[in-house]
């Protein structure tokens, strides 16, 4: 008899439980089918060399971080002072993958904001950024020594979630590679 | 005076039954549109995720289209530019999620709730015909 009664009552908490966790996801943040992948094969002209290219042989012998940026993003111009201060480190390459922008937009916008890519390959269309499952700027994927893509954060790259996600991961690259 | 403005507003509304993926239309043979057609209605937009690549604005679906126009162009059969798509933004771009473990409660979830309602139907039609 008590449990009868008590019986609604535990449905209506279950519900509450299952919506408020609900609230919690993030569907915005797709899980990207390209970790524990090779990179994909690309050829992109280089920004500031467009006779030269950024390809997926560029990613063996160090870790990398890709960075996927444009002029049109706010949130790439907010992250841009973090990416010059981790770029300090030479613990990994940063290179940039500038996405669907004009090349000379992009190199005034570089002027101001600052410079942190060692190499910048041009996707005027956008094309090689979807083999890289891109949907949003800025992203950013940690890829081995090895040329294998192993991590993607989407959205701008803070203290925060480089001290708690991004560089544990490259930590343990850098073991692994000991 | 009245129709006019009637007419005007009639013409608002139609707008919205416009779709964005003509641009490709007359470079495809009619059956390569229907194709094209067929599977960009079957592909979610990752940026306005309620929407279908057919209908979508936003920039990445362009891109998308773009791409699946290039791929049947190059004879990859349907299949083929869905494992593409899928190799690339995982099965989340399908809008009919496939069967498999993680998707599992989601498929037979909806009948085994039938099965439970019906068991409990008959459990409380069983016991109201023991009370009278």
């Amino acid at each position: 008899m008590n449990i009868k009664r008590l019986l609604p009552f535990i449905l209506f908490i279950s519900i509450i439980v299952l919506f408020w966790r609900g609230l919690g996801l993030h569907p915005n943040e797709i899980p990207s089918p390209l970790m524990n992948e090779t990179v994909p094969q690309f050829h992109l002209p280089l920004l500031f060399n467009p006779a030269h290219s950024l390809s997926n042989q560029d990613f063996y012998g160090h870790i990398t971080l890709l960075n996927i940026w444009a002029t049109w993003c706010s949130v790439c111009a907010e992250e841009q002072d973090f990416l010059l201060q981790i770029a300090k480190q030479n613990d990994f390459y940063l290179y940039g993958l500038n996405y669907k922008d004009d090349p000379a937009q992009a190199k005034k916008w570089l002027a101001h904001y600052g410079n942190p890519y060692r190499l910048i390959g041009i996707d005027e269309t956008g094309q090689v950024a979807i083999d890289w499952g891109v949907y949003g700027t800025p992203e950013t994927f940690i890829i081995d020594q090895k040329g294998i893509i192993r991590y993607k954060h989407v959205g701008a790259l803070t203290s925060n979630n480089w001290e708690t996600e991004l560089l544990p991961i490259i930590k343990k690259l850098q073991m692994e590679a000991k | 005076m009245k129709k006019p403005i009637f007419i005007l507003f009639m013409i608002c509304l139609t707008s919205s039954l416009c779709f964005a993926a003509d641009e490709y239309d007359s470079f495809l043979s009619f059956q390569e549109q229907q194709r094209f057609h067929a599977l960009t209605r079957e592909l979610r937009c990752l940026v306005c995720q309620n929407q279908t690549l057919d209908q979508s604005n936003a920039a990445l679906a362009a891109d998308l289209r773009a791409k699946i126009y290039h791929q049947i162009q190059e004879g990859k059969s349907d299949k083929q530019i869905m494992a593409y798509l899928t190799s690339r933004y995982g099965d989340y771009i399908l809008y009919r999620p496939p069967f498999n473990r993680y998707t599992l409660l989601l498929w037979c979830g909806p009948f085994l709730l039938l099965i439970l309602a019906i068991s409990y139907l008959f459990f409380y039609l069983s016991k109201a015909r023991q009370t009278k």
